[in-house]
């Protein structure tokens, strides 16, 4: 019997599972560790501050998505000891196995901005990429009386880099509905050049920002959070006052690979972008928000790299060369409130564009366009996510490799940097 | 194309960026660095030589990574670039820009 392990039974791990239990030869076992009770609609954290979910729609025991014949360990990983292909487990057991795939994701690191946690922290200064973060944030929106609202990233890369942006454009439309947005005064704050990483994206999103009265302040890297005088102070020296700040702090992997001895500056795992193998050791493999490759980090990325992923782990059991497939295609929607909605589909070399999608011509969604219909493809998606995306089934007419079909890549705009 | 820096042309892309490095020398950082409102000081120089070498070994280049690497603090980083520590010293150390963060 040959044992596979995955670490981490998030959106990544879940699918690695599902894909594998149905793929994998005879004789091969699978095992997937996770500490975790809950498996989180993590898109839902940016409607649960607004009312618009509830907190029970957006979670759901984890086992309910690990399929039979897998074998869920609920424990804390403690260390992967790749020279012994053994990962020690907190309560001193030690698994051992011939191919292991690390999906541990990102969380945030709110510790490594000084100020920034604190007595404050929750109070008057929020995330909301944790379900307590949404959670309380709702709480706190529920009965604020207004003032200046901060919207602020603290450093790139983050887990799903459209989402600050749908944060103040809901934001804006929730103060509007509750008739307090002359009170409320909305600050998109960021360390890039612009509102966005990729350039045409940028001018069409800078463009909505404006026309709903949030000022965006670029080129803004945070040095420490004054809570007492609530303001975030930068290194050059400039000041942003706030009176609630919504941040998104700094993005890492688990420190399970500082413990382990590999890992970047930030605890992602060096992995080849095209085969989602790591450099770590050949019988290592990595998925979703806990690789390096430079794709976004989001939940439709993982389900692309779990297709690829899978058919690179059957050829490295039988011995084929391992195909560079990946090429780091992102879909993702992005809700600019009202019920409206923009939908963007890019890869490591296409930034997004204009177009429809999937079908050229049709759509029926509109490629960095605001409409309904992407809006009720937003909210559909939460469906697909838990009856289609985690149970590793393939979401009609969408391919783990991007299409350049339906796309307008005329009058692109160029690159932009921190 | 082509710019004249310490009375050579070099290659440079349109945002100013070399695309030769072997056509770079400290006359020429001295240059851009003018063109940027910076004088190099020692310190510049520890740090250019450090992006260098990082260039060199193809990691990829982020302000932490800077920060964490012992040759400068990223507050420090910022003194010395005011306007936009990676992107001015980058095009200083004539190696180019980092790829934006995705």
């Amino acid at each position: 019997m040959k044992d596979l392990l995955i670490l981490g039974a998030g959106t990544a791990g879940t699918m690695m599972a599902n894909h594998l239990k149905k793929e994998l030869p005879d004789g091969w076992k699978i095992s997937i560790v996770d500490q975790q009770e809950t498996h989180y609609y993590q898109p839902g954290y940016l409607f649960l501050p607004f009312d618009i979910y509830k907190p029970s729609q957006i979670k759901k025991p984890i086992e309910k998505f690990i399929p039979k014949g897998v074998t869920l360990i609920k424990q804390k990983i403690e260390k992967i000891n790749k020279d012994e292909n053994t990962v020690l487990l907190k309560n001193g057991k030690s698994i051992s196995y011939d191919i292991l795939i690390i999906a541990t994701g990102t969380d945030i690191a709110p510790q490594e901005i000084e100020g920034m946690l604190g007595d404050h922290w929750h109070k008057s200064v929020f995330d909301f990429y944790t379900f307590e973060g949404a959670k309380n944030l709702r709480n706190k929106l529920r009965k604020w009386k207004g003032g200046d609202l901060i919207v602020h990233i603290t450093e790139m890369p983050i887990k799903c880099p459209v989402a600050p942006l749908e944060f103040a454009f809901l934001a804006d439309a929730y103060f509007e509905q509750k008739g307090m947005r002359d009170k409320v005064n909305i600050k998109y704050v960021t360390p890039l050049s612009g509102a966005f990483t990729k350039p045409t994206a940028t001018k069409e999103l800078t463009h909505l920002l404006t026309k709903k009265n949030i000022e965006i302040i670029p080129d803004f890297a945070i040095e420490h959070v004054d809570g007492e005088n609530k303001k975030i102070v930068d290194y050059g020296g400039k000041e942003v006052s706030y009176d609630l700040l919504v941040t998104i702090p700094t993005n890492m992997g688990d420190d399970l690979m500082e413990r382990s001895g590999f890992g970047d500056e930030m605890n992602y795992v060096p992995t080849n972008k095209a085969t989602l193998q790591t450099t770590v050791k050949e019988n290592i493999f990595a998925i979703g928000d806990a690789t390096n490759v430079p794709a976004s980090k989001a939940g439709s990325v993982a389900h692309f790299e779990a297709e690829i992923l899978t058919g690179n782990i059957l050829r490295y059991i039988s011995g084929q060369p391992l195909k560079e497939e990946f090429d780091g295609h992102a879909n993702c929607f992005i809700e600019t409130g009202h019920g409206k909605a923009l939908l963007i589909d890019f890869n490591y070399t296409h930034e997004p564009v204009t177009g429809t999608f999937p079908f050229a011509g049709i759509g029926p969604l509109n490629l960095l366009k605001e409409t309904h219909t992407n809006h009720w493809g937003k909210l559909a998606f939460r469906w697909i996510y838990w009856n289609l995306l985690i149970t590793g089934k393939h979401i009609p007419f969408v391919t783990a490799t991007m299409s350049e079909s339906g796309k307008n890549y005329k009058d692109v705009v160029e690159e932009e940097t921190v | 194309m082509e710019k004249m820096y310490a009375g050579v042309a070099v290659n440079v892309n349109e945002e100013g960026y070399l695309t030769d490095f072997s056509q770079w020398s400290k006359e020429v950082a001295e240059d851009i660095a003018k063109e940027e409102n910076v004088s190099l000081t020692q310190r510049h120089w520890d740090l250019i030589s450090y992006l260098q070498g990082e260039h060199k070994k193809e990691s990829a280049l982020s302000i932490r990574k800077v920060g964490k690497s012992g040759v400068v603090s990223i507050k420090e980083f910022y003194e010395l670039f005011p306007t936009g520590p990676l992107k001015v010293s980058t095009r200083v150390a004539g190696i180019p820009k980092p790829a934006s963060c995705i």
